[in-house]
């Protein structure tokens, strides 16, 4: 008894963690099983098992559309906000100049602010400027309030660098663009590359913000949130599934080649 | 990218080269000589300005005045990358994305040099550690890395090979190993070396010429050997060893002497030895110079009487007292146990004796622990 | 912080000062924020305090600044909910998502990056997607509700679902992993000596974790908690979804004003509110909290 007591008091912290990641991929697991099911109509209850909803994932009207354009609305927007977050992030990080905290104060409100106000916002200048709302406001949306986070993502890389590697680089007859070249922007990259990733997932996953700027476009999203009421069907399940693989999959390659990279040949 | 300015070669001149940020002067005034070809080092503790002259000489920081010039050329405006200049940094900056071979073939390739593969395995030999080529600078032990970092700067055989601290990353014993390669490493390319160093023992043990800095200044500069005999300021005679500064004036002359009233009790130290102004002064000597002895005994030089020993520290090769004098201050007596003699205790009456010849007398007008209160390992 | 590291790089930033270069790397960001946020909020203030004008869904300026007393009076009860949703969801989260970070920084070894990235990837199933799951998981017909009944702990009359708790648990679990990462961040900068010396003077174990780990990972604590009610403040999908009409909130009323019944001014009035408030209650929070750098 005693022995057990000790046992659960040293693995306490062990089995919290097993809870609290059983909390958040319960969903997770859920969805992932119900993209199997052999649903009629609505996918509430469970029929029996089938990989028709995996071989056919664009059976359903409009679902693959809406995938599409949210890809074609990540990929732009994280391109976007990509070039502009790490701009901004160099400036910050490698440049004294007046106007820091101005800059600086810019970058934090958007994160700091709540979605609502930012799409609420954004709705109100569109339409008073009687701009047509869809694809394009969509992606000036997603380009700004991802551009905070790059910046922010970035700049701890660039602020984590060893100021006198950039000096090595210098002492040993590298001009400056050849330092940026050969040593700040390799060893930048990996940030870069982060904050990129972090940006699409944040656009691709975007509800709220897009709501309000989506005019008659559907993204994935808006999709699966319209169709909730009158029963979601499983290629969403599917589709939902089959991004949380996907990645994973890069994410993990992503540390396996890094890996790689470090070790060597 | 070869131009006149990276090919300039010669002895490195400093004139009046300073540094300020804002009220404060980093480096003040500062001018001096390095011949070509030299083992020099610049010693002090942190925050003296050796660390910026450094950083000035290799072009990564820009002197608010003064002129930097390698013989004939003055590289003061020069960028970092127009200077045959090369630094071993602190903690070596090695590049992690690029190989050891890639790390060491940097500069030259930047230069346009066609053999690089030759010359980087020529330098890996040097450093004996051709096998590591293709590893990445995170796979090396400290020591491994060090001996990059000096391979990676010499390969393009610089006029002036800078290091600073390039040994404080590591522990002691492999500190005491690399000094005597970095020495061998020196005479081996014939190239000039400038050592920044808080480490007395590491500066005395490595360079030919040291310049003691304090304040931004240089206090003395000189062989190892001259500067640990003959200080000439109470912040040298403390910052390079141990010496017992004791208050007096001089009050008579004898031959090549001076005579020195200490307390009430009289001592000599030579004429040529002595490095103040007026009669006041700081009589010194080292406390491995001096023999401690029961009172009942007596030795030739001079001596003090009157000593009693507060502590003993017995530490193997030495044993180190501390000798309470009549006017009360705590004079420092090193005594090799080579006489199977059993040392002292506390509390014995001992007289100190000495070769008036070892001593030195300094300004008295100055802080007898000048130089003595730094922590040498604070950085 | 700062000082130290520009001192340290000091060669770069002085020989970089005068030049125009950083204007020109902050332009491009800088102006599309002006332009797709600053600009906004401008409107956003002054269709505030417009009035309906001659045609439909017309509004002209009239600075009607008691738009913002309408609005507040009209929507109390919603702002407070809001407020109080967000706050328990934060507590929930900094509950489960403390000892996950502290588990993941100092006990797992080896695993710490697969863990790390687990605690991100729920991210990449839509948001949306997990919310409805949790519907369905705590609805009659779900798996839990089944297992509880079995268990008799619930009946068939009690409702999981539909609730103000089904709410608090989506909130909190949406906004899970900005709570966990900054946790993590800083728990990880701790240094295991640090905990070794508490424990060599003489503290126990709870002590320890009480006077040196929570204090030193305390601007995480900050962070993460931010994150994870600034969101969950303005958040309506949760109540959408998982809630009833007694547990809407103020992001539900906004979204409501704006999309359906589009009362400009009423809506900006609110957003304009819910904006300030949680301005307010943030820098409150960073005085008290005691720590500036966020960013």
């Amino acid at each position: 008894m005693k022995t057990l007591t000790r046992w659960f008091s040293r693995n306490l912290i062990r089995i919290y963690m097993v809870l609290g990641f059983t909390y958040l991929f319960i969903p997770v697991a859920y969805t992932f099983v119900f993209s199997f099911n052999d649903y009629i109509k609505s996918n509430l209850v469970w029929r029996g098992f089938t990989f028709n909803n995996w071989k056919n994932p664009c059976g359903v009207l409009d679902v693959c559309p809406a995938l599409g354009n949210s890809m074609k609305i990540g990929l732009l927007a994280t391109f976007i906000a990509t070039i502009l977050g790490t701009l901004i992030a160099f400036a910050l990080g490698r440049y004294a100049f007046k106007g820091r905290a101005v800059t600086n104060t810019l970058i934090f409100l958007p994160m700091a602010s709540p979605e609502l106000v930012l799409g609420a916002s954004l709705l109100t200048i569109f339409l008073n400027l009687g701009m047509n709302l869809g694809f394009w406001t969509i992606v000036i949306a997603h380009v700004m309030f991802c551009i905070s986070f790059v910046v922010v993502t970035v700049k701890a890389r660039i602020a984590s660098l060893d100021p006198r590697l950039e000096q090595a680089a210098m002492d040993l007859y590298a001009d400056e663009r050849e330092t940026f070249r050969r040593v700040t922007f390799p060893l930048v990259a990996p940030g870069i590359a982060g904050a990129a990733l972090l940006a699409f997932s944040l656009s691709f996953d975007d509800f709220i913000i897009t709501n309000f700027n989506s005019g008659t476009t559907i993204t994935f999203p808006l999709y699966v949130y319209t169709h909730a009421e009158r029963g979601l069907p499983a290629q969403a399940n599917v589709i939902g599934s089959a991004m949380f693989f996907l990645a994973l999959l890069i994410v993990v390659a992503g540390q396996i080649v890094g890996k790689k990279v470090k070790v060597g040949k | 990218m070869a131009d006149a300015s990276t090919s300039a070669k010669g002895d490195l001149k400093l004139t009046n080269l300073t540094k300020s940020y804002g009220e404060f002067k980093a480096v003040d005034d500062l001018s001096l000589v390095i011949p070509e070809g030299s083992f020099f080092a610049l010693l002090g503790p942190s925050g003296c300005g050796k660390t910026t002259t450094l950083r000035m000489i290799a072009g990564l920081e820009e002197p608010t005045s003064g002129k930097i010039s390698i013989g004939a050329t003055d590289i003061t405006d020069k960028r970092p990358y127009q200077r045959p200049v090369n630094t071993v940094f602190q903690n070596y900056a090695l590049f992690p994305h690029l190989t050891i071979f890639e790390n060491i073939a940097f500069g030259l390739r930047r230069r346009g040099i066609k053999d690089v593969k030759e010359q980087v395995d020529k330098v890996l030999n040097l450093v004996e550690l051709p096998h590591l080529a293709d590893r990445k600078p995170t796979q090396l032990s400290g020591g491994q890395q060090q001996r990059i970092a000096v391979a990676r700067a010499i390969v393009n055989r610089p006029a002036l090979l800078l290091l600073d601290e390039p040994l404080g990353a590591l522990d002691l014993k492999l500190r005491r190993q690399m000094q005597i390669e970095l020495k061998w490493i020196q005479t081996e390319v014939g190239l000039t070396f400038v050592h920044v160093t808080h480490d007395q023992e590491e500066a005395m043990t490595m360079a030919d010429t040291i310049a003691v800095m304090n304040e931004g200044r240089i206090e003395q500069m000189g062989s190892p050997a001259e500067l640990y005999d003959n200080p000439k300021t109470a912040f040298v005679a403390n910052f390079l060893g141990q010496s017992n500064l004791i208050e007096g004036s001089i009050v008579d002359s004898d031959g090549d002497y001076h005579v020195v009233d200490l307390h009430g009790q009289k001592a000599k130290v030579l004429k040529s030895r002595t490095h103040s102004k007026n009669n006041s002064v700081l009589y010194a000597i080292r406390p491995e110079k001096l023999r401690i002895d029961l009172d009942n005994q007596s030795r030739p030089g001079n001596r003090f009487t009157g000593g009693r020993i507060v502590d003993v520290s017995y530490i193997g090769v030495s044993t180190q007292y501390q000798v309470e004098m009549p006017w009360k201050q705590e004079i420092m007596v090193f005594e090799q146990n080579d006489d199977g003699v059993p040392p002292l205790d506390k509390g014995d009456e001992v007289t100190l004796s000495w070769e008036p010849s070892f001593s030195f007398a300094l300004d008295g007008a100055q802080d007898a622990t000048a130089g003595s209160e730094v922590n040498p390992e604070e950085e | 912080m700062a000082a130290v590291v520009r001192t340290s790089g000091a060669a770069t930033s002085e020989l970089k000062k005068k030049s125009l270069v950083p204007y020109f790397l902050l332009a491009p960001g800088l102006i599309w924020l002006a332009l797709f946020f600053v600009a906004p909020i401008i409107t956003l203030v002054s269709t505030a305090t417009k009035t309906p004008g001659v045609g439909i869904g017309e509004f002209v300026q009239t600075y009607r600044w008691a738009n913002y007393l309408d609005a507040i009076t009209g929507s109390a009860a919603q702002f407070s909910r809001s407020f109080l949703y967000a706050t328990i969801a934060t507590l929930l989260a900094l509950a489960i998502a403390y000892p996950l970070a502290y588990g993941i920084a100092f006990k797992s070894g080896k695993y710490k990056n697969i863990l790390l990235v687990l605690v991100v990837a729920p991210f990449f199933c839509s948001f949306i997607l997990r919310t409805i799951a949790w519907k369905q998981i705590l609805g009659q017909n779900g798996p839990l509700f089944r297992l509880l009944l079995d268990l008799h702990i619930v009946s068939d009359t009690t409702h999981l679902t539909a609730s103000a708790p089904a709410v608090i648990i989506g909130l909190a679990y949406n906004f899970l992993p900005f709570m966990t990462l900054p946790l993590y961040g800083s728990l990880e900068r701790i240094d295991p000596r640090v905990l070794e010396a508490s424990g060599d003077l003489y503290a126990n174990a709870f002590t320890t974790f009480r006077k040196v780990t929570v204090p030193l990972s305390m601007p995480g604590v900050v962070a993460g908690t931010l994150l994870t009610f600034i969101p969950a403040t303005g958040d309506y999908v949760n109540a959408e979804i998982l809630g009833n009409p007694s547990t809407k909130m103020i992001g539900n009323v906004i979204n409501a004003q704006f999309l359906n019944t589009q009362d400009y001014p009423l809506a900006a009035s609110l957003s304009f509110i819910l904006m300030i408030i949680i301005s307010v209650l943030v820098m409150i929070y960073i005085r008290k909290a005691g720590t500036e750098e966020l960013v």
